[in-house]
């Protein structure tokens, strides 16, 4: 088996590991299939905060997108819990809950942003190139 | 019993839903309360509790051949029950998340619980009277329910 060219390795290992956290299924497969970012790469998906914490011991992401009502573990409990582990991931919440406060305690909690349900492909592309643009 | 500005925001959340999820606006009906019986139950139910501030019940409801519809609008491949099931929780939990932004946080919304089929298995508090907001879309008729103390 030959090696991959220098450039394409280099490439591929520039890429940012990106898991989506959500109770729905269409949601997680929106979210993978809409995803327009180059520097992203889907590497796991998880049903609740319990699971997310538990693949990310084992596989931390750079980036998470993460629901906030959710069996088991909700999204603002798994958010401090991922911010423990590795205090630097970058997370977009994708949440139905519109309150300010809701927000706001995410914020507080460490996500880097917030995304109203329901979205379009654009708004989530933009949000996510947001998120990744604060991290410079 | 819930005021016409409270309606509204259900009302709101359901046309919003449409515009922004299948990128198609729906004809979303003025509420009307339900005089006797139960109100409607089509094949697939998304119900979400609510407790805190308020307290009862929200639910959409919807058939077959128009989840079927909304899903491939939302660019959805695997036309599937569970993902049907999966999309009328979704919009229940959707829509009534949304509503917190006028309910406020101690709008306390459950994660949603489906029902497939078995229209006995909704449940509205015997106390409360149901609002139904009519939906119609691509031709096809779906309800939300919102039953609140």
């Amino acid at each position: 088996m030959s090696a991959a060219p220098a450039e394409a390795q280099t490439q591929v290992n520039s890429k940012l590991k990106l898991m989506i956290c959500d109770d729905s299924n269409i949601i997680r497969r929106k979210i993978e299939r809409e995803l327009k970012i180059e520097r992203l790469e889907v590497i796991a998906t998880a049903s609740n905060g319990r699971i997310a914490v538990e693949t990310f011991k084992k596989t931390p992401a750079d980036v998470v997108t993460m629901d906030i009502t959710m069996p088991e573990m909700d999204g603002i409990e798994c958010v401090e819990k991922l911010v423990a582990i590795k205090p630097d991931v970058l997370i977009l919440v994708i949440s139905a809950l519109s309150d300010k406060s809701t927000a706001i305690e995410a914020l507080k909690k460490g996500a880097n942003g917030f995304l109203c349900k329901p979205f379009t492909d654009r708004q989530l592309t933009e949000a996510l190139e947001e998120l990744l643009r604060g991290a410079q | 019993m819930m005021t016409n500005v409270e309606l509204s925001t259900f009302v709101e959340g359901t046309t919003h839903y449409f515009e922004t999820a299948a990128n198609q606006p729906a004809s979303v009906g003025s509420p009307y309360l339900v005089q006797q019986g139960k109100p409607t139950v089509q094949e697939f139910t998304g119900m979400i509790s609510i407790a805190g501030k308020r307290r009862g019940i929200v639910y959409f409801t919807a058939s077959r051949p128009m989840l079927t519809v909304l899903l491939m609008r939302m660019g959805e491949t695997e036309l599937t029950e569970e993902n049907m099931a999966d999309l009328v929780g979704e919009v229940a939990n959707t829509i009534s998340g949304n509503a917190r932004r006028d309910f406020g946080k101690d709008f306390m919304i459950s994660v949603p619980q489906v029902v497939a089929g078995e229209p006995e298995k909704v449940a509205t508090p015997d106390n409360v009277r149901s609002f139904v907001i009519p939906i119609n879309w691509r031709s096809h008729a779906a309800q939300l329910v919102v039953c609140l103390e």
